[in-house]
């Protein structure tokens, strides 16, 4: 008996032991706040096209931005956040679903994107309509497919809530909630959303430990002759809109970047996605069609379908091989940032 | 030594001296600029539909097509607003961006402030929002995209926003629906208005003038293009249709005499 009870003791003490041990060693509990928030341009490339003009990013800020990200009351029945279909584990983009399912159970028109970089881009969404990241996230909350919210309930609804109210006053020096004060505190979570430390950017800042297998190597060689041009380092992208083949998806009624400029030149015409963290953010292209790379690759190379404005680069380039499509997915699975996919401080500060 | 000391003490002493009494100087020559004397311009847009009053909702009017309708909303955008002197100096607004909406009487008056004393002979203003603040992000006041003027999925401002109802209009429902906006390139619907006034207008210690503008509903759907709406009745994006509207409200606005 007395052993039996000394064993069962000894037992509960380990696995509690054990339990608080996991807990405290778990790297995906979030510190509820975020302190020393900074935004770096990373060594060798370009200057931003956004660097928190009149919108100075402060940890209250970035802190407000990132709970604003993961809050699903912005939308008209509190179910869906900006982070319900931008996941970090899949650099923000929406894993495993073509196109993402929004309020009421809807499909979003286009694929959710991946969000990292945002001070880079001269313009938002897969057609570029929107042409500045303080006013982008308007977009999907008054979407009637994704948040179909209004920034008059949004105001409501923040200005109704204590804890809220509390994180304006820390950022802005009162309590008072506005459309422009909800979007610059997105704006700093956004923009401070930078990955820039993937295996490939390593090799770049020449890390120790760190160097391209032989494979690797081969796939970067082909990738810089042949996908370079376009999706060019060390953004992995250069933000024009291309036709690149893919056979329009009738049902969808998509005109592309044409929705936009109103130029038959730019129908069915997308901006080219950067290519870092493309090993985790599948499903891929505006619709979503393709769930695996070699596919995406394939297609858009080898098999792209005839229209009238589609991307000489495509329509001219020589066929890949099979091979070469490894090599080059060996090659872009080295632009995966762990370290960012991980970050706690971009992670939902309410998951408990 | 001691003497050194004290030697270098001094200097750092006189130095500091200096440049306290340099600080000390600056307000006493900033305050010797005589201030520029200004006072107020009251300006006031009227929304008309001919010569009748713009009632929302409850009147029929008539185009010059003869087609009937009902105005739900009438609202636009005035920014940029100058007066020039009879010296030819201009008074230049500053953050001049105003709503003039038809649901709000408050938003139709324009109070000018801080209007050097002058004689001054015409007004000129942009309908809509100028291209800057379409392009540089999140905005407040009257700019705020909460008021409903502003495309999120075409990032830009409407810049005048008529909404009611015709029997010619084909929609079900019989819409008439014109969003105008768009502000680069060959549809940029930005109109510049310049008015002159029929008789100079001072501003003076004892005179605040009061100019009002007539914003015609008629006459924006008149001319040049005289508008029908059974074939002109849903405008909602930049482009060719938004630019034939902006040509016709460039205008619309006439300073009211009486």
């Amino acid at each position: 008996m007395k052993a039996k009870n000394k064993i069962a003791a000894l037992m509960m003490v380990l696995s509690l032991t054990l339990f608080f041990f996991q807990c405290s060693k778990d790297p995906q509990i979030p510190s509820p706040q975020v302190t020393g928030v900074t935004f770096t341009v990373p060594q060798g490339w370009p200057q931003p096209v956004y660097n928190f003009e009149e919108n100075t990013l402060t940890d209250a800020g970035f802190n407000l931005g990132r709970r604003l990200f993961y809050e699903k009351k912005l939308s008209r029945d509190g179910s869906i956040s900006c982070g319900s279909c931008h996941q970090q584990f899949a650099a923000f983009a929406n894993a495993a679903h073509a196109r993402s399912h929004g309020i009421d159970r809807q499909f979003g028109k286009r694929n959710a994107p991946a969000l990292f970089n945002l001070n880079w881009q001269t313009s938002f969404m897969w057609d570029g309509g929107i042409n500045h990241i303080t006013v982008q996230p308007l977009a999907p909350i008054n979407d009637s497919l994704e948040m179909d919210g209004n920034m008059n309930d949004v105001i409501a609804f923040l200005s109704a809530d204590a804890s809220y109210r509390k994180m304006f006053k820390e950022t802005f020096g009162d309590e008072a909630v506005t459309t422009q004060r909800v979007l610059k505190s997105f704006a700093q979570f956004l923009g401070a959303l930078v990955s820039s430390n993937s295996k490939y950017d390593r090799i770049q800042r020449g890390e120790a430990g760190y160097a391209f297998t032989a494979d690797e190597e081969i796939g970067k060689s082909i990738f810089n002759q042949r996908c370079a041009s376009c999706h060019a380092p060390p953004l992995f992208s250069n933000f024009s809109y291309r036709n690149i083949g893919l056979e329009p998806n009738v049902s969808l009624q998509d005109s592309g970047r044409m929705r936009i400029s109103e130029s038959v030149q730019d129908m069915h015409s997308y901006k080219m996605p950067s290519l870092r963290n493309v090993e985790v953010s599948s499903p891929y292209m505006h619709d979503g069609r393709f769930k695996t790379l070699d596919k995406a690759i394939d297609y858009h190379i080898n098999k792209p379908y005839y229209m009238s404005n589609v991307d000489p680069v495509i329509l001219n380039g020589q066929a890949l091989s099979v091979d070469e499509i490894q090599s080059i997915i060996s090659f872009l699975n080295t632009l995966t940032d762990n370290t960012f996919i991980h970050d706690t401080r971009f992670s939902d500060p309410l998951y408990k | 030594m001691i003497h050194k000391s004290l030697l270098k003490w001094f200097g750092i002493f006189l130095v500091a001296t200096a440049f306290n009494s340099c600080k000390k100087d600056k307000p006493k020559e900033d305050t010797n600029i005589p201030p520029v004397a200004t006072g107020a311009f009251n300006l006031l847009f009227k929304n008309t539909v001919g010569d009748s009053a713009l009632v929302l909702e409850t009147s029929e009017y008539k185009n010059a097509n003869g087609d009937t309708f009902t105005i739900s909303t009438f609202n636009y955008y005035i920014s940029n607003v100058k007066l020039i002197a009879d010296d030819n100096s201009v008074y230049t607004e500053s953050e001049s961006y105003h709503l003039l909406s038809a649901f709000n009487d408050n938003t139709l008056k324009i109070p000018l402030k801080n209007v050097p004393f002058k004689k001054y002979i015409s007004i000129s203003f942009m309908i809509g929002v100028d291209s800057v603040k379409n392009v540089t992000g999140i905005q407040g006041g009257d700019l705020d995209p909460a008021k409903g003027m502003f495309w999120n999925w075409n990032t830009g401002y409407i810049m005048a926003k008529f909404e009611g109802y015709s029997s010619k209009s084909p929609e079900v429902d019989k819409t008439v629906l014109y969003h105008v906006g768009g502000f680069s390139g060959s549809n940029s619907v930005l109109k510049t208005v310049g008015l002159d006034f029929p008789t100079a207008m001072t501003v003076s210690e004892t005179e605040s003038p009061k100019l009002k503008v007539k914003a015609d509903v008629l006459e924006w759907f008149t001319s040049p293009q005289n508008i029908s709406f059974s074939s002109l009745y849903v405008i909602h994006a930049p482009g060719a249709d938004a630019k034939k509207m902006a040509d016709n409200f460039a205008d619309m606005f006439s300073i009211i005499t009486n």
